[in-house]
């Protein structure tokens, strides 16, 4: 066992063997931006290790779904309407000189997929199509080109904490969670890799993202940025996980009675849904379908029409009721602030990839999530890959000469003997202040300091430690990451007095000029907020009309 | 969420057991693994993909379980079905080569229409 206080009891169910292992790099997260930090380091020439909560193929919100990649051919007039496009839903907080870095390194990894064998579709005038990958297909050949590179895959394995000595980051521990094996990684450098945080939803493959990353880099006092925007819902039926949300652009939104609903849509119509799912169902029937891509539809995304295939279903037809289920900062765009070209973070030796770190950089407060975020990840877990094996490199052997000391604290080491931590209802409890859309999505002052107040409480509670299991140490840590990462959205949601991004505030409906720039936040006993001016945007227009 | 795990077709194999994302299954010496943790199954239809003859079924309701049968899954065809759609099955061209999301995605990105004014008479 390393140096300090083990992060958990014996207990049933907890082994009493443990795995050590050493690696230049050590990436936690087996997804996309994961796995490319892998391969990028490995092919560094960095002996790297990469554990995954649960198995790096199937693991994360991209592997069931499928996603749009921001793939845009290196063609200036092209270039230029992909910056623009999303400025404005953005608030002009992007950064145009990282968009052209994410654009050139998106271009070259997804060509990288075609030579190594993705299956990507000849289009109808001959082309390789390359702006849409098929998740299932993309993780499995993920997996595959990692394990070709050398990495050592821990599956089942989630990390439960960082290990730190002297203020840098030297590995990582955490617990094999099919046989209570713990294991404790010593590495030059950590890749956080975790994904974002949807809070238990049930959204499609967002359960393994509990915000872990993001608790875990505030506890060795990295700082996290733009958590106000972590309000986003993924549109689905109210029965079903398959949270797909593009066809529904060729949806009309019905009453139980049959009547449409007036200025109900899938992108800026999302609000009328949210307010009328308040008070009664809201039906949706894709009935505006063109003619001649009925089947396209059904080949462009199998797991789309899954649920209704099984219900009998015919959406293209029928009414069926919808839902919307947080993806918090899946969807969103906040999380660990990104402080170097590499993705280090503002601590040495972390660095921090995909939806664990903030997408601000290229799409400011708003993502439809696909697209942007796809790119994201390649991009962002290439270069920390990269810069992870670099750093390690740097450091040599004495990487390993470090005593190193669990940076851990919330549901692992109590400062006291307290009550027993339950997971569960500590989950429960948080998901009442961030599921609703009459507190996360319209946001008013009064109620982020009344669900504040009560987060505050119940980050008390989390500091507890949970039954001595696997499974509860587990949840338990998810539990306490989850507080962590609500108290973080709603202190950033109470800060900016304003309407901006996805970011509702309904006291400032309005976009206020003199708050275009981002929100950096630290610490977790108290959270401190401060301002970041934005470099390399678009000009805000004086009298922004959104 | 998981309700099925057909013992006749299962050759144990426990690969559900290694790739579900949230752990659901546990292996059981020399036979079909078992449904541990259906509460934790977060409906990704994963497992059925990775299951080499077909004995999962991932019922489309997320938030609870529900009840369904062996035998009328299997004759309405729904086991494996969905593992046929991406095309994973053996001999199979994978899904993704006829991904037509060239023929949509640009349409989705077009700017959305006004809603609809007159009503559709029709019930779910």
């Amino acid at each position: 066992m390393h140096d300090g206080q083990a992060p958990f009891a014996s207990g049933p169910g907890l082994s009493d063997d443990s795995l050590q292992l050493r690696a230049d790099v050590l990436v936690l997260g087996g997804g996309p931006a994961g796995t490319w930090a892998a391969w990028s380091a490995a092919q560094s020439g960095a002996r790297v290790v990469l554990a995954d909560k649960g198995y790096c193929g199937t693991s994360g919100a991209t592997a069931p779904s499928g996603t749009g990649v921001w793939y845009v051919p290196p063609d200036a007039q092209a270039r230029e309407e992909a910056r623009a496009s999303r400025e404005a839903m953005g608030g002009y907080l992007a950064d145009r000189r990282w968009m052209d870095r994410v654009l050139d390194q998106t271009h070259e990894n997804v060509d990288r997929l075609a030579a190594w064998g993705y299956p990507f579709p000849t289009d109808d005038a001959g082309e390789s199509y390359r702006r849409s990958l098929q998740g299932p297909e993309y993780m499995r050949l993920m997996r595959k080109r990692v394990k070709a590179a050398g990495v050592t895959i821990l599956d089942h394995s989630p990390a439960l904490e960082l290990l730190t000595h002297d203020g840098e980051v030297v590995g990582a521990a955490g617990i094999q969670r099919q046989t209570g094996v713990r294991w404790s990684a010593r590495a030059g450098a950590v890749v956080i890799a975790t994904g974002g945080c949807a809070f238990l939803s049930r959204a499609l493959g967002c359960n393994v993202l509990t915000g872990d990353g993001g608790l875990f880099a505030a506890e060795v006092g990295a700082q996290l940025s733009g958590m106000e925007f972590s309000n986003a819902y993924g549109l689905g039926p109210a029965f079903a996980s398959v949270t797909k949300s593009a066809f529904y652009r060729f949806a009309t939104f019905y009453y139980a009675d049959g009547r449409p609903i007036e200025g109900a849509g899938s992108a800026r119509g999302r609000s009328i849904i949210a307010k009328t799912l308040l008070e009664q169902p809201v039906y949706a029937c894709l009935d505006q379908v063109p003619e001649g891509v009925r089947d396209s539809l059904r080949a462009a995304q199998p797991n789309f029409f899954l649920p209704f295939d099984r219900r009998g279903i015919d959406p293209l037809t029928q009414h069926f009721p919808v839902t919307l289920r947080l993806e918090g900062t899946v969807r969103g765009t906040g999380g660990i602030r990104i402080a170097s070209e590499a993705c280090g973070t503002s601590v040495p030796g972390l660095f921090a990839a995909g939806d664990a770190a903030t997408r601000e950089l290229i799409c400011g407060g708003f993502t439809g999530g696909g697209s942007h975020n796809a790119a994201w990840a390649m991009s962002s877990g290439y270069w920390s890959g990269q810069g992870a094996a670099a750093h390690a490199q740097q450091l040599g052997e004495h990487a390993h000469a470090r005593t190193a000391v669990p940076a851990g604290r919330a549901s692992l080491r109590p400062d006291r003997d307290a009550h027993t931590l339950d997971p569960e209802a500590l989950t429960r409890a948080v998901q009442d202040e961030v599921f609703p859309y009459e507190r996360n999505l319209f946001r008013t002052d009064k109620q982020l300091t009344e669900s504040l107040a009560r987060l505050d409480s119940l980050w008390q509670e989390a500091q507890a430690r949970p039954a001595q299991n696997a499974r509860d140490v587990l949840r338990g840590r998810e539990s306490a990451a989850m507080t962590a990462i609500a108290r973080f959205m709603y202190t950033s949601a109470r800060a900016r007095t304003e309407t901006r991004g996805m970011h509702k505030h309904l006291d400032h409906p309005a976009q206020d000029p003199t708050q275009q720039h981002r929100l950096i936040c630290q610490g977790l006993e108290r959270i401190q907020v401060e301002v970041e001016p934005v470099q390399h945007s678009a000009l805000q227009p004086v009298a922004a009309a959104l | 969420m998981i309700e099925l795990l057909s013992a006749t077709r299962c050759v144990a194999c426990d690969a559900c057991v290694k790739v579900c994302p949230t752990n659901v299954f546990d292996a059981v010496d020399d036979a079909p693994p078992r449904i541990a943790r259906q509460a934790d199954c977060q409906t990704c239809f994963m497992c059925e993909l990775y299951c080499p003859t077909d004995a999962l079924f991932v019922s489309p309701e997320a938030d609870g379980p529900s009840a369904v049968q062996e035998t009328e899954l299997s004759a309405r065809g729904a086991l494996g079905s969905y593992r046929a759609a991406v095309g994973w099955g053996q001999g199979q061209k994978p899904g993704a080569r006829s991904d037509a999301s060239y023929r949509v995605l640009s349409l989705v990105a077009a700017p959305e229409l006004p809603p609809r004014k007159q009503p559709q008479q029709e019930q779910a």
